[in-house]
């Protein structure tokens, strides 16, 4: 029964997709709604974004300073092992775990309530592919933007990294090191490339379940929900597909 | 001219539309009347294409709309314009932005052309100067106007309103009712109206089809449909205190 749903739910994930990713009726409206994506989805999202890289960026260097470092391991550990985890891991995967909450729940209850209160079907009835209008310029602004917030992530850990240094519990120029040590720039690609992906997994499936959505105010809700858990659990799977893939 | 020609629609195994046959005239205020659940609301979205019906045919102006590609479909689409019951305005778009919208989907005409239509159109509703206000900030009347503004924009053959007067009290009722008939009469339009509002029927209904438990049961005007001597139409007419007054009055 599980199998079954779930084939019927992909299969119609699919029909949906094949209806978004036609050529848009005016490219004028798209880029429009391309714009107003890019800052719902992608600028609305940087200050979270900044907040979270940063704290979290301090506390990895704190933790790894103070519970993991030894006098047999050399002075640029915490520095090194805080730049890895935040582009290898934290930047990407995580923070678009983070993403798929603030942003996926936006886009589900957005569509789901325009499902419910009939705009999607006026949309129809105007000969406009709702599908098309609504989800394609979501999908290319999420995979436009999220990209960049990976970067403002990386960036922000380390500052909240520095930040940490500040305070005394490790050495600036034991950071600084430790930052600059065995950079491989091929890392940032591949958080990259993992970004773009789970871009599109966030704004797809997001669609989907806002699309999908029969009933009423609590339906739109519960699809928020599942839209959330199903893009995280998604983007965890093409993690573990990804990473080897990449590395 | 819009003609159904023996229609079924059901849903799994529940049977909702039985053999209907209808023509909804040109340049006329049509209007299907039936109980809640009567499957009106089902039939005007087989009409325009939301539901696939499971067997007969939907002819506009002699072309099978069931029958058509998807391009084809799109093309009529282009001809139609719906109110629905909850007027469906964008949400996110003002009231201009909102009547815009199909013209600058599918209309040709710059963007000073296009303003001026849409300014035309609101103000055709007796909307001028509520251009750069939102859905969220006016009322269920002024919705409802907005979205006839929305629906003629592109000076559509067909109209369409699901039941446009629901939640409106009996004035702007009545406001709505004369706008639809006016505008359908201006641009000879093939109108179609679904409701359960016998003040509506009385006042516009120049063409009247009534459906019970998914059959047609009656087609005339409101003349006639004082005299019909059709029982089930009569306990569905007659079943307000007011309208069997005015019959015994009458008689």
């Amino acid at each position: 029964m599980f199998i079954v749903n779930f084939l019927s739910a992909f299969g119609r994930y699919l029909m949906l997709m094949g209806r978004t990713f036609s050529l848009p009726e005016r490219w004028r409206m798209f880029l429009k709604q391309y714009v107003k994506e890019l800052t719902q989805l992608g600028v609305d999202s940087i200050g979270i974004v900044l907040l979270i890289s940063f704290f979290i960026g301090a506390v990895i260097c704190i933790q790894i300073k103070l519970n993991i470092a030894s006098p047999w391991m050399p002075n640029f550990t915490t520095g090194y092992t805080t730049r890895e985890i935040m582009v290898l891991e934290f930047s990407s995967s995580i923070m678009c775990l983070i993403l798929s909450g603030k942003v996926g729940s936006n886009i589900a209850s957005e569509i789901g309530t325009m499902r419910v209160t009939q705009q999607i079907d006026a949309l129809e009835i105007m000969g406009v592919n709702s599908a098309s209008f609504l989800i394609l310029p979501k999908i290319m602004g999420l995979m436009t933007m999220i990209p960049c917030l990976v970067v403002f992530s990386m960036a922000a850990g380390f500052i909240g990294a520095y930040a940490s240094a500040l305070v005394g519990i490790v050495s600036v120029d034991d950071l600084t090191i430790g930052l600059q040590h065995d950079f491989r720039q091929w890392f940032i690609w591949m958080s990259m490339i993992k970004s773009f992906v789970f871009a599109f997994i966030i704004a797809s499936v997001s669609s989907f379940y806002g699309y999908t959505v029969e009933g009423g105010s609590f339906d739109v809700g519960k699809a928020s929900t599942d839209a959330v858990v199903r893009s995280s659990m998604l983007i965890l799977f093409a993690d573990i597909f990804l990473t080897p893939l990449l590395s | 001219m819009i003609e159904i020609k023996h229609l079924y629609k059901s849903f799994e195994d529940r049977e909702v539309l039985r053999d209907i046959n209808a023509v909804f005239q040109e340049g006329k205020t049509n209007l299907i009347i039936g109980q809640s659940g009567s499957g009106k609301t089902v039939l005007m979205k087989n009409i325009v294409g939301l539901f696939q019906p499971d067997r007969g045919e939907i002819l506009y102006d002699g072309r099978d709309f069931v029958k058509m590609t998807k391009r084809e479909k799109v093309l009529i689409r282009r001809e139609m314009g719906m109110i629905f019951q909850s007027a469906a305005l964008f949400d996110s778009m003002s009231v201009l932005e909102n009547v815009m919208f199909p013209l600058d989907m599918f209309s040709d005409k710059n963007e000073a052309d296009r303003i001026k239509r849409a300014k035309f159109c609101l103000d055709r509703v007796n909307l001028a100067g509520a251009e750069e206000k939102f859905p969220g900030e006016i009322s269920g009347g002024m919705q409802k106007r907005v979205a006839i503004a929305r629906a003629i924009a592109l000076n559509p053959k067909y109209l369409f309103c699901d039941e446009p007067n629901s939640g409106l009290d009996p004035k702007t009722s009545l406001v709505i009712d004369d706008l639809i008939h006016s505008i359908t009469e201006e641009y000879k339009m093939t109108t179609i109206i679904n409701t359960h509002d016998m003040n509506s029927v009385m006042g516009i209904g120049e063409n009247i089809i009534y459906i019970c438990e998914g059959r047609m049961e009656w087609q005339g005007n409101k003349d006639q449909i004082m005299t019909s001597t059709n029982e089930r139409l009569n306990s569905f007419i007659f079943a307000s205190d007011l309208f069997r007054k005015v019959k015994e009055a009458n008689s």
